[in-house]
This record gives C-alpha cells, sequence and structure tokens, in this order.
C-alpha cells in the first residue's frame, strides 16, 4: 500500500506549497493600485463562479436544485446568516425533492 | 481590540464553520464511496482528505489512483486543478497582520479552501490565526468524517438527505456574496459577471473540456481585472 501513500504525498506536498507561498512569501502591503483593486474583486468572482452553474447539479433533481438557490438567494438578499441561508437552501432542496416524489 | 484575544475569534469561527462543516460532510461522502470503489480503505480515504481537502483535487487525485498514472501527472493535475488557491493564498496574505509569524502563516495556509478562503475575507478587519484554526477545525472534522462515514458504509444516509446537504455550500456561497452585492454595483458586476463568464465556459463546446479548477481560475482572472481597470479601489482592499 506504499505506493498509494506516496499518491497521497505527493498530491498533499504539491497543494500545500501552493496554498503556503503566498502567504509565507508576501510580507508587506502591496501597493499598487490595480494589484490592490484586483485582489478586491477575487473574492466574489471566485465564489459566483464556483457556485453557477455547479449549483446546478448538486442535488437529485434541476428542479430541486433551482429551489434551493431561490431560497438562498432570497434570504442572503434579506441578510441572514450563513447558517440560516445554506439550512434554508437545504430545506428547500429537501421540500422540492419530497413534492417531486410525491408527484411521480 | 478585535483580534488580540484567541478565544474569540477561535469560537467565531467554529461557528462560521458550521455550514461549512455540513457541506463538507455531504460532499466527502460522496467521495468516501468513490474512494472505496477505487479500492482505498476508510482509513486511507480518511488520510486522503485530512492531508488534502480539496474536493475538486481529491476528487481528480482518485482519478490518477484509479487508471495508476505517474507521480509527475498527479503533481500536474494537482497543480492545475488546485493553483486557483495561490490567488486565494496571495488575497489572505494582505488580509493578516504583516508581523505574523511564519507558522502562524503556515498554520492558516493548511485550510486555504474555496469555502474557508470565502468566509475568512469576508470578515471585517484582520485575520487572526485563531479565526482561522476554529474554522479549520470544525470544516476539516466534517470532510474527514464524511469521508471515512461513505468509504466505511457507503449508503447509511437516505439519498434525499445526502442530496440536500448538497447545497449547503452554494449557500454559503450565496451569503457571502449577495449582500455586498445589493449595496455596491461594481462587487454587483463581479458577481454577474462570475456567473456568466462560469456559464459560458461550463457549456459552450470546445471550451467546456477544461477542468473546473482551470475554468474557475479564468474566470477569475477575467472578471477580477477588467473590474479592477473600470472600478478600481482606493482603500478597501486590505480590509474588505
Amino acid at each position: 500500500m506504499h505506493e498509494l501513500y506516496l499518491y497521497i504525498l505527493v498530491m498533499a506536498g504539491v497543494t500545500y506549497l501552493i496554498r503556503a507561498l503566498p502567504l509565507t512569501l508576501i510580507r508587506r502591503e502591496i501597493r499598487n493600485p490595480f494589484l490592490r483593486s484586483f485582489i478586491y474583486y477575487v473574492p466574489y468572482a471566485t465564489l459566483a463562479a464556483m457556485t453557477f452553474p455547479a449549483i446546478l447539479g448538486a442535488t437529485g433533481s434541476l428542479v430541486s436544485a433551482l429551489a434551493g438557490l431561490t431560497a438562498a438567494v432570497i434570504l442572503a438578499f434579506f441578510d441572514r446568516s450563513l447558517i440560516l441561508v445554506a439550512a434554508g437552501g437545504c430545506i428547500a432542496v429537501y421540500a422540492a425533492e419530497l413534492v417531486l416524489s410525491v408527484l411521480h | 481590540m478585535r483580534g488580540t484575544g484567541r478565544k474569540e475569534p477561535f469560537i467565531e469561527g467554529l461557528k462560521d464553520g458550521i455550514p461549512i462543516c455540513l457541506g463538507y460532510f455531504a460532499v466527502s461522502f460522496a467521495f468516501g464511496i468513490q474512494a472505496s470503489e477505487v479500492g482505498l480503505s476508510a482509513f486511507d480515504a480518511g488520510m486522503l482528505s485530512l492531508l488534502n481537502v480539496t474536493s475538486a483535487g481529491q476528487a481528480a487525485g482518485l482519478g490518477v489512483i484509479a487508471a495508476s498514472g505517474s507521480y509527475v501527472e498527479m503533481a500536474l493535475v494537482q497543480l492545475v486543478i488546485n493553483i486557483r488557491y495561490l490567488l486565494m493564498s496571495t488575497a489572505l496574505s494582505q488580509k493578516i497582520d504583516p508581523e505574523l509569524p511564519t507558522r502562524h502563516r503556515l498554520g492558516i495556509a493548511y485550510g486555504v479552501t474555496d469555502e474557508i478562503f470565502g468566509a475568512s475575507i469576508m470578515r471585517g478587519g484582520r485575520l487572526t490565526p485563531w479565526y482561522s484554526y476554529g474554522i479549520t477545525l470544525i470544516s476539516v472534522a466534517g470532510w474527514v468524517t464524511g469521508t471515512v462515514l461513505g468509504a466505511a458504509a457507503g449508503r447509511i444516509l437516505p439519498e434525499r438527505i445526502t442530496s440536500a446537504l448538497g447545497v449547503a455550500l452554494y449557500g454559503m456561497f450565496i451569503a457571502i456574496v449577495i449582500p455586498p452585492a445589493k449595496r455596491d454595483r461594481a462587487v454587483l458586476a463581479a458577481v454577474l459577471g462570475g456567473v456568466l463568464l462560469s456559464s459560458l465556459l461550463t457549456w459552450a463546446p470546445v471550451v467546456r473540456e477544461v477542468s473546473s479548477g482551470t475554468r474557475i481560475i479564468a474566470v477569475t482572472v477575467a472578471v477580477a481585472a477588467l473590474c479592477a481597470v473600470i472600478w478600481p479601489r482606493e482603500e478597501e482592499a486590505a480590509d474588505a
């Protein structure tokens, strides 16, 4: 089984280096206005790209995924907490799939 | 002053990590099932999750293991899929105290995932390592537990429950981006731009062949650069 662990160590090593290098090497505040602005927008663009369209395939059906998406967007629009928005999305998916299974 | 104590930010991190923990549990449960199908024991799968903590990277890594690929191939696959953490780690380097010692920087680095990054970067003020440790601890606990249970017991959870838990992570992302997007048109543009471009790259012919990790990098770089040119920020970047 040592071969499996070599694979795992290669994976873990590469991934950790990617995570650790900027955090340990960049020790000063970046002053360049473009870079500062770029960094400011990175999380929004990334999180949006990771959520959509991936969320459409995250559940048992497109309909339940849309239900979860809609519920989460509405709750977030009204500034609900992380937990509440996440839970609301899950409950909406569950309810939608329950309804779908009754209809079938 | 916020961030001088350890306990308070640690507990706050634990709390913010609850939805991540649940979402990770659901996603890693599915990963555990896949890992057992490739022949990994529950312990091996758990170690894999503990040492990597990266969903897309682990799924792709499992593919390389199943195909008996070379170690070089494994390294390249991880590099391409996880290179987005380089951007996140860079953003976090601007969020922490410039004087923060290396050991804490190395500690924060372990937990640089899409979700933990998202929650950490949106927190007001400087990021303290104890917040990172709290949110990382509970998230990784969910990630490893889900993997082990998935690998050991396959389908103990009804499918409808895992299906519902599957949106937990996305719900969290939505909770992070919508409120600021509501108040700031440039942020709204970054969010909508991200959604549109990633949809285009997911569905358009030819480009849809690229891996999800590569797609996320391409979208992030293009959209963030465009927004930075159109709506430059003067102050906020450091304490966003």
